[in-house]
């Protein structure tokens, strides 16, 4: 459960590095769908594990990066903590450093923040092969420039996770479920207005016709909110853990599943299909009927951008285009920590 | 600079360019007004695009630019460096755009922190970091070193608190990062720009995430004999599954100051002092009110009090508040200290804290932004006295050096800029710095944002190093005055 690889690691970067021989980087393998194909040598990450220092009352907690994210969690809970953004695990053995590579959140995430404000330090190894620490181990930290950040969402393409240190905190005590009958413009109308109110709203899902939201806090909190009316769901953390893991029947069957990310109030996509909201109606599901169709040019034009989550046959761009400017920045810092651009090429764009 | 000058006149109209050195004058310091420098050309372009115009001009003539929003910063970021040029952002001072439904604010870099929360209030909204100049801080000014405040435990500092930003880059062109969704694809440059002082582009626009303004806010303040026990009760509070939105500790020395300084009533025989704000819905408040007045009681508290009402609270709060010209109403000068420790530290910090203040004959309050672990020790001397600002600024740099030993960090919220060069050598080894030096030039390969400021060269390294082996002998150019 608990062991140090970083010097075997380090060897084999440093081998691939002289070699230029590409690395595809590989945790449990519960995220290897995301993200455009890949090709490369595996580097397994799975074997450095162990969670170094965890103590509750700093709400930090440091471990390896191939940590099971389920053995973090019963930690975690073990003392009443959480990680607050619920990250998805997509797979029984998901690692902390598949969670920061990809960079996703779940159904917290519009009340609790992103992965990337949760992330306090990390300790990474360059394409060059060199072990470097940034950020560190407490909430406050302004030196040097942040590198920690920089690695969430980056898809492995600027060093391999050595090991990850995460703010962490308290779980509410309480939460409750309702749910209301409701069609999908007027469901966004509500969340938006909900979102004004300091009302303890800490998830939002619309799917089938039906909005979904939960509410946290202490009991004298929850039965306040139940004013909103709507109501009880029973067996509320089976329904969240559905949607945050993508066990919900709406993910279920063929087609192409778009994430598409939208200023929450946006309409309605006029587009046929299936679609689920959350985040306040700032992330939609969408599974359209038309096998082909290209939801980049949809979500730009509400302000927002698609990304290409799950396809059965893998092809072309994942993430949305950037301009060629921003583009360029990318490349350079690229060079910066992947000098000999082995670390899952290709797996974020082109080249990167 | 003849020719600099009469393009940007032509840039930004001539107005709005200064070489007169009685008009520079004014722009050669920020809040560390220790390190000064009178600025060779001053330029206030009015708009995003007179930043770009700026930008290309100084990119083909390679003048290095020093950006500087309200000049408040306490760590020298936006010090005037020589030959270069001062671009001022006060004139981009609009709120572009308020959207109270969509829990956002667009804003140019010049706006003041202060002036968002006021600007959105009519609609139960606020921005929540509160750095303690919000009243004539800028925004561009707090994305650019990533600004704290007292209530950054439960609301996150500015990183957490903006959503995307545009920038101008040093060779002119202009880049979105984020979005108003809070992400974006390809890296999260959102973050690496947030804190990064000026160094990687010119900040021209942050849009903001506005919060519902809670419920209810109660204060309690508790005082303790030991300063042991008080730390205690800080972990306390957090295991019991309380966030607190105010979470500040002050020490014997800092009590009876900032009680002298405010008349707050603080018991001013005690050895420390906490002050804890909770806020929320209405009955989640209560609730934990009570739970952490019993954790105060079974601490030992010789002194626990809950503010009556929003008038006692901001009396309370004000002693804390003005901690800092209340120690410096106890000796000529101080000098104000900024790292950040695990908690679990505090104790035996602030007893080596205390080790020190005996060993280099200087006294030191204490001021601690408890919940997070954010130590501001106050060293106070007499800068007319002639060995005692070398102490101080010796003194301070041992404090941040065991700041860094206990696991914790040189700055949690007032930036390196010049200031901490030095110890950023402490902190970091030449793998991490060589690291920073390439993501400038990442951004910048010719080295003409910002030039010298926050990450040390190797040599200047080398050098600090090699001092510190010989007694801690520091060379001063200037002579320091806080």
């Amino acid at each position: 459960m608990e062991r140090d690889a970083t010097a075997e690691l380090t060897a084999r970067v440093q081998a691939a590095a002289a070699a230029r021989t590409p690395l595809q980087l590989c945790g449990s393998g519960s995220k290897a769908f995301y993200g455009r194909p890949l090709r490369g040598e595996p580097l397994m990450l799975q074997d450095h594990t162990g969670v170094v220092d965890y103590d509750p009352q700093e709400l930090v907690l440091t471990a390896r990066a191939g940590t099971p994210l389920a053995h973090i969690e019963a930690r975690l809970a073990e003392c009443g903590q959480h990680l607050p953004f619920e990250p998805p695990h997509f797979g029984p053995a998901a690692t902390l450093g598949g969670m920061i590579a990809c960079g996703l959140a779940g159904p917290a995430r519009a009340s609790a923040g992103p992965v990337r404000d949760y992330v306090l330090g990390v300790r990474i190894l360059t394409g060059a092969g060199q072990v470097l620490n940034f950020g560190g181990r407490v909430m406050k930290n302004v030196a040097g420039y942040d590198v920690t950040r920089l690695m969430v969402g980056a898809l492995g393409t600027l060093g391999v996770l050595l090991e990850v240190s995460l703010k962490v905190l308290p779980r509410a005590p309480g939460q409750l479920t309702l749910t209301f009958a409701l069609s999908g413009a007027q469901a966004i109308a509500r969340m938006n207005d909900w979102a004004r109110t300091p009302l303890p709203v800490t998830g939002t899902c619309w799917v089938d016709g039906r909005l979904y939201v939960r509410l946290q806090g202490s009991p004298a909190a929850l039965a306040q909110a139940r004013r909103i009316g709507g109501e009880e769901l029973n067996a509320a953390e089976a329904f969240w853990t559905s949607v945050k893991e993508h066990t919900h029947p709406f993910f279920d069957g063929a087609g192409t599943l778009w994430r598409l990310t939208v200023p929450s109030a946006s309409a309605v996509f006029d587009v046929p299909g299936r679609t689920l909201m959350e985040w306040t109606g700032a992330q939609r599901w969408l599974v359209p009927d038309a096998a082909r169709a290209d939801l980049h040019a949809h979500s730009v034009r509400a302000g927002g951008f698609a990304t290409r989550f799950r396809d059965a046959e893998p092809s072309g761009e994942v993430f949305a285009a950037l301009p060629a400017a921003l583009m360029r920045v990318h490349h350079e810092l690229k060079k910066t920590f992947d000098p000999y651009a082995i670390l899952n090429l290709g797996r974020l764009y082109a080249d990167l | 600079m003849a020719s600099l000058a009469e393009e940007l006149r032509a840039a930004v109209g001539a107005a709005n360019v200064l070489t007169a050195r009685e008009a520079c004058v004014a722009f050669e310091c920020d809040g560390l007004t220790a390190y000064r420098h009178v600025p060779d050309v001053v330029v206030l372009p009015g708009n995003a695009a007179e930043v770009q115009a700026v930008m290309s001009i100084c990119h083909r003539l390679r003048v290095p630019v020093v950006a500087r929003g309200a000049g408040t910063g306490l760590s020298g970021g936006s010090l005037p460096v020589a030959g270069a040029v001062l671009l001022v952002l006060a004139r981009l001072n609009q709120i572009l755009e308020l959207a109270p439904r969509r829990r956002l604010a667009r804003v140019q870099p010049g706006v003041t922190n202060l002036s968002i929360s006021k600007a959105c209030a009519e609609h139960g909204l606020f921005y929540a970091p509160d750095p303690s100049s919000q009243i004539a801080c800028s925004i561009g000014g707090n994305v650019a070193e990533n600004s704290g405040g007292v209530h950054c435990l439960k609301y996150g500092i500015t990183l957490h608190n903006i959503l995307e930003i545009q920038i101008v880059t040093a060779a002119g062109e202009f880049l979105v990062l984020g979005s108003e969704m809070g992400e974006a694809p390809g890296y999260a440059l959102t973050a690496l720009l947030t804190g990064s002082e000026g160094m990687l582009g010119i900040i021209v626009e942050v849009t903001v995430k506005l919060l519902p303004r809670p419920e209810s806010v109660e204060l309690v303040v508790g005082a303790f004999d030991d300063i042991g026990a008080c730390a205690r009760v800080v972990g306390d509070i957090i295991s019991a599954g309380i966030i607190p939105a105010g979470l500040e500790m002050m020490d014997g020395a800092a009590i009876c100051a900032a009680d002298a300084f405010a008349k707050c009533g603080y018991p001013t025989a005690a050895q420390a002092l906490l002050l804890c704000e909770i806020d929320g819905g209405d009955a989640d408040v209560t609730h934990q009110l009570e739970r952490v007045m019993s954790i105060m009681r079974e601490a030992g508290a010789v002194y626990l009090r809950v503010a009556a009402d929003a008038s006692e609270q901001l009396r309370m709060w004000s002693g804390r508040k003005a901690a800092f010209p209340a120690v410096g109403r106890l000796a000529p000068d101080y000098y104000c200290m900024d790292g950040t420790i695990p908690r679990r530290r505090l104790p035996e910090v602030l007893h080596r804290i205390s080790g020190l203040s005996e060993e280099f004959a200087l006294p030191i309050a204490n001021v601690f932004h408890a919940g997070d672990g954010n130590l501001h020790p106050l060293i106070m001397f007499d800068a007319g006295k002639p060995d005692e600002l070398r102490r101080a600024e010796e003194c301070g740099n041992r404090i941040l050096e065991l700041c860094v030993a206990v696991g914790g960090t040189v700055t949690g919220e007032h930036g390196v800029g010049v200031e901490k060069l030095g110890p950023m050598c402490t902190q970091f080894g030449s793998g991490e710095l060589e690291m920073f030096h390439a993501v400038k030039r990442a951004f910048d390969p010719h080295a003409l944002l910002n030039p010298g400021k926050a990450v040390p060269t190797l040599a200047r390294c080398a050098d600090y190093g090699a001092l510190r082996v010989h007694g801690g002998q520091m060379p001063f150019e200037h002579l320091p005055r806080f």
